[in-house]
């Protein structure tokens, strides 16, 4: 008797410890999302410039911490690739747009037709005259681009899933050794940009670009409206894809527990294989995005990896709403504290090691990511 | 008596270490088998092994008289089989509902009224049918996992040690369950430590040890046998 | 069958012959290609082949502290740039003489300051060692403070906090120009023992400086995995959760292997600010400093300090053979790119080499435990991405 007295006792203890720490991991929650909303909310007022500019990086972050953390949630391991594979679509959109090439010494033309040949491809796509500015710098072609470049992405990351990552995984092998060949591919597609176009930075439409004034006395890039665009479009498509299909719905099964998934009836290889498709239309998506924004240089893919895993990390791994937040963060943060006088811009990227560092510390899943 | 499912001098293991020594078995049409014996003596192995996880070295596993030896999962549910694992046997982030969609998974069309007969037969978890399954009780868990395997319409059920890790309360609940499932015409086929309630609503059992069969025959007989008692039941 | 499996069935013959041929191919080229391009002149051949030496001695140094923290103590360290720039700089300011001028700016410069037995020419000597051991504890202390906060982490998540923290010291070194002279790096750091013979014929003598340096970190290291620590090491590495259940205090264990690497790594740095005489940010890029030492360790054999060795050998060796190549007369399409071509191979060279021979090219010797064997079957790793459930039945 006295002994069931004190198991239930102890038993209500325990529940009570469970209460008071989850009570507690909300309160964290709360208090960071506290801390950023405030932080934002000062940003807004006293770096306007830097944070329209943060919302802008943020974007293209957030794009391609929408396919990194697609890719750590369900195929579960640190693709060192992803900034060298936005990189390297973004230079298929260019070829696709303009045939550019480097031949022997200098660039040549090196497709018959290019996108750019296409009637009316260059006209400067317009901006809603209701909102005043001026018009996008690109036309139609480089969106057609894109869309063709997504479909070469897609399948190039489908064939190096079955010729690296697959005999790999069927090995069993640890998360490590995939991320250690993700690395050497990442070094061979840089190698890559780098034999066909050479090191210097690229542009998909040279020249000045229009801008278009916000409120707040803030100017901005025309395009940077459309990088915004694309990076909350993408991110709610993913969420779609996700909660609402029936492919999203087995890809979060398989990141939950992939031997149940494959028991359940699931055939995880095809829904991998899905993965990698949509991974490869994200990545480009994101890149033709960086290029935009940026520019195509060979150098920007593997330096983009600290602040997309810092987006990625903070955000929650598997959450594409995380990752967006996350991007956000990371891009406004970066541009706010470079703004300062005592932080030199050559830190920007450190910026995103301290957030990162700092979840890490305080709360290792995330912002949005589910409990391990 | 149709054989719905025929395992016969099936070996198998995991690489090097072989844990089946030539093991056979017979689940019919509307039964529901036990297979019992100590730790170790590789029951949940040969669960393992006509479901397709762990390799048939030799052997065979026929359902419903089609070989499916070594046939990859996905095409041994197809074919009418399913399999609850002990443990980690709900997606813990998604929905109870969403846990069922992806038992119905290789389903085309839609399952709608397939989930409705299921949330039929398990009342408990139907209103929470929007909540994530990692909230659930243990019990509940068990539940959501039976409920998953069913929406395939099974011919035949393996359950790994459905009353694991569960309240004596929610034992006999999972017990009535799967009593209940079987008497709509599905097959059970399950394996437990807690072998006195199993031969209790088993039809018949098999007595496993080391790897081999030792005895079988129908539950009654097993529950009655001294020497079974002796060894495996811990009179 | 897949592939790859193909060829590991079939060819348990001649994958014997790989090493070997691996390492008779590159030695070649590495002697054949400057012969050649020189006109057969031997002593500008023997020259190179001096340079070439002394190079593969530091990157074996730095490889075999990567081996330590990687192949023995299994610590995923993608900032081993941060150990290499903390060496080489470490050592530079310490035998450099202080800064002179307006556009040198650094701090230490104790190169004047340690000719303590002068009797013994020791300005020729001390002030190298001293800056060994200086590059050493610099880094010992870094890994110290990182592997607190860090070892607690996964290990991908590892690796990208290494990253961050090579390219946090990387950020600082250019943009605290005070520190050590920002982009313009150091320069005309002294070299040991560079009055024993004339300029000339220097690069004889840091070649064997460097080699003998390996040949000492090499033993060390052997008789330190050989000892009781050392198999606690490398038990720990295949199955932490049994090494802890056993008493030892993984942590603990961990943290003195990552230590030790980066010690070693520290040497290796040091040497190569005296080999090179002069560094910058420039040297430390991460292609460079990260992955090639990696490529080196992978393709060596991770696990394994004679692997580590020949690693450097012979990924040194591609990166050398390619730069003779370029020499030569070759149509402009592929002289302009032969480095980005090789940068290709090399990238390549990793992920073929994780695919057909993941033990690299001089597998581990000895086993430490049964756990090995275990591991070495179908059985799934702790955190194994999504495969099928069961093993492929080919």
């Amino acid at each position: 008797m006295a002994q069931t007295r004190l198991v239930r006792r102890l038993d209500i203890w325990d529940r009570l410890n469970d209460a008071l720490r989850a009570q507690g991991d909300r309160l964290l929650l709360a208090g960071l999302w506290l801390f950023f909303l405030t932080f934002g909310a000062w940003a807004i007022l006293t770096e306007t410039d830097a944070f329209a500019i943060g919302v802008v990086t943020g974007s293209v972050l957030a794009l391609g911490a929408i396919g990194l953390t697609l890719i750590f949630g369900i195929l579960k391991f640190a693709h060192f690739a992803h900034g060298d594979s936005m990189m390297l679509a973004a230079y298929i959109a260019f070829f696709l747009l303009t045939g550019t090439m480097v031949g022997d010494r200098t660039d040549t033309q090196a497709l018959p037709f290019t996108l750019n040949d296409l009637p009316g491809a260059t006209e400067r796509l317009p901006w809603i005259d209701a909102f005043g500015g001026g018009d996008f710098s690109f036309g139609y072609g480089l969106l057609l681009a894109l869309l063709l470049t997504a479909l070469v992405m897609g399948g190039l990351f489908v064939i190096l899933d079955r010729l690296v990552y697959r005999p790999l995984r069927r090995r069993h092998s640890s998360i490590v050794i995939l991320a250690i060949a993700s690395l050497g591919i990442a070094i061979s597609m840089r190698s890559v940009i780098l034999v066909f176009w050479a090191s210097s930075p690229r542009f998909y439409v040279p020249g000045i670009r229009p801008t278009t004034d916000l409120p707040f006395d803030v100017r901005i890039v025309t395009d940077q409206i459309f990088i915004f665009v694309a990076a909350m479009l993408t991110a709610a498509l993913v969420y779609f894809l996700l909660f609402r299909t029936k492919l999203g719905k087995a890809m979060r099964a398989i990141a939950d527990n992939s031997d149940l998934a494959q028991v359940s009836g699931i055939n995880t290889e095809q829904i991998v294989i899905w993965t990698w498709v949509i991974s490869g239309a994200l990545v480009s998506v994101a890149g033709v995005m960086l290029a935009l924004q940026a520019r195509l240089s060979p150098e920007l893919g593997f330096v983009l990896l600290l602040p997309l895993f810092a987006a990625t990390i903070l955000g929650g791994i598997g959450s594409p709403q995380g990752a967006l937040v996350g991007g956000m963060i990371i891009g406004i943060s970066q541009e706010v504290a470079v703004s300062f006088d005592f932080i030199s811009p050559g830190y920007k990227f450190s910026v995103a090691f301290v957030i990162l560092i700092l979840i890490l510390l305080v709360r290792p899943r995330g912002l949005f990511g589910a409990k391990a | 008596m149709t054989a719905i499912l025929q395992a016969e001098g099936v070996y198998a293991g995991y690489g090097e270490v072989e844990i089946l020594h030539g093991v056979s078995l017979t689940v019919n049409e509307g039964e529901i088998v036990a297979v019992i014996g100590p730790n170790g003596a590789g029951k949940s192995t040969l669960l393992k092994a006509i479901f397709g996880l762990v390799p048939v070295s030799n052997g065979s596993v026929r359902l419903l008289g089609h070989d499916v030896t070594n046939l990859a999962t996905d095409r041994i549910v197809a074919e009418g089989m399913s399999y609850v694992p002990q443990t980690d046997n709900v997606f813990p982030s998604l929905t109870i509902e969403e846990n069922l969609e992806m038992g119905a998974y290789t389903r085309r069309n839609g399952i709608g009224d397939r989930l409705d007969h299921v949330f039929g037969l398990f009342p408990d978890i139907a209103p929470r049918r929007r909540e994530r399954a990692g909230r659930l009780s243990g019990g509940q868990r068990q539940m959501l996992a039976l409920a998953r395997a069913l929406m395939l319409d099974p011919r035949v059920l393996l359950l790994d040690e459905p009353s694991a890790s569960l309240s004596p309360k929610m034992v006999d609940s999972i017990f009535e369950k799967i009593a209940h499932v079987n008497r709509e015409g599905v097959a059970i086929l399950l394996i437990e430590q807690n072998a006195r309630e199993a031969l209790g609503f088993s039809s018949r059992a098999y007595v496993l040890a080391m790897g081999e069969n030792r005895f079988e025959g129908d539950a009654q007989g097993i529950l009655d046998n001294e020497e079974v008692g002796k060894l495996y039941l811990g009179e | 069958m897949s592939f790859p499996a193909a060829i590991r069935w079939k060819g348990i013959g001649w994958q014997r012959l790989i090493t070997p041929l691996a390492f008779l191919a590159v030695t070649f080229a590495v002697i054949f290609l400057p012969a050649e391009r020189s006109g057969w002149n031997f002593e500008a051949t023997v020259s190179f082949l001096a340079f070439f030496g002394t190079f593969v001695a530091i990157y074996a140094i730095f490889v075999l502290g990567l081996n330590v923290q990687w192949g023995y103590t299994g610590i995923f360290n993608f900032g081993i740039l941060a150990f290499f720039l903390v060496g080489a700089n470490v050592a530079a300011i310490v035998t450099k003489s202080p800064a002179e001028g307006d556009f040198v700016q650094y701090v230490g410069g104790f190169g004047d300051d340690l000719n303590l037995l002068p009797f013994l020419d020791s300005d020729q000597w001390l002030p190298s060692i001293v800056g060994i051991l200086a590059a050493m504890a610099f880094c010992g202390v870094l890994a110290a403070l990182l592997a607190v906060p860090m070892l607690r982490l996964r290990e991908d998540y590892l690796a990208i906090i290494t990253i961050g923290i090579a390219e946090l010291l990387r950020r600082i070194t250019i943009e605290e120009r005070e520190l050590v002279n920002g982009t313009r790096g150091l320069s005309g750091i002294p070299r040991p023992l560079d009055n024993l013979v004339e300029a000339a014929d220097y690069k004889y003598v840091i070649l064997a400086i460097s080699v003998a340096v390996l040949i000492i970190v090499y033993f060390a290291v052997e008789r330190g995995i050989r000892s009781p620590w050392g198999r606690v090491l490398r038990a720990l590495r295949e199955d932490e959760l049994a090494t802890a259940a056993s008493g030892k205090n993984v942590f603990a264990f961990k943290a003195q292997g990552f230590v030790l690497g980066a010690m070693i790594m520290g040497i290796g740095g040091a040497l190569y600010a005296y080999a090179a005489s002069a560094i910058g940010p420039d040297t430390f890029t991460h292609f460079f400093a990260t992955f090639l030492f990696w490529a080196m360790l992978i393709v060596g054999g991770s696990g394994n300090n004679k692997g580590a060795i020949l690693g450097a050998y012979i990924v040194w060796g591609l990166w050398v053979i390619t730069l003779q190549i370029q020499g030569y007369d070759l149509p402009d399409i592929i002289s302009g790119r032969i480095f980005f071509i090789r940068d290709f191979i090399l990238g390549a060279l990793i992920v073929i080499v994780l695919l057909l021979r993941p033990q690299g090219l001089m597998p581990e010797e000895r086993r430490v435990s049964i756990w090995v064997q275990r591991h070495a079957g179908d059985a799934p790793s702790p955190r194994a991405p999504p495969g099928e459930a069961r093993a492929p039945s080919d």
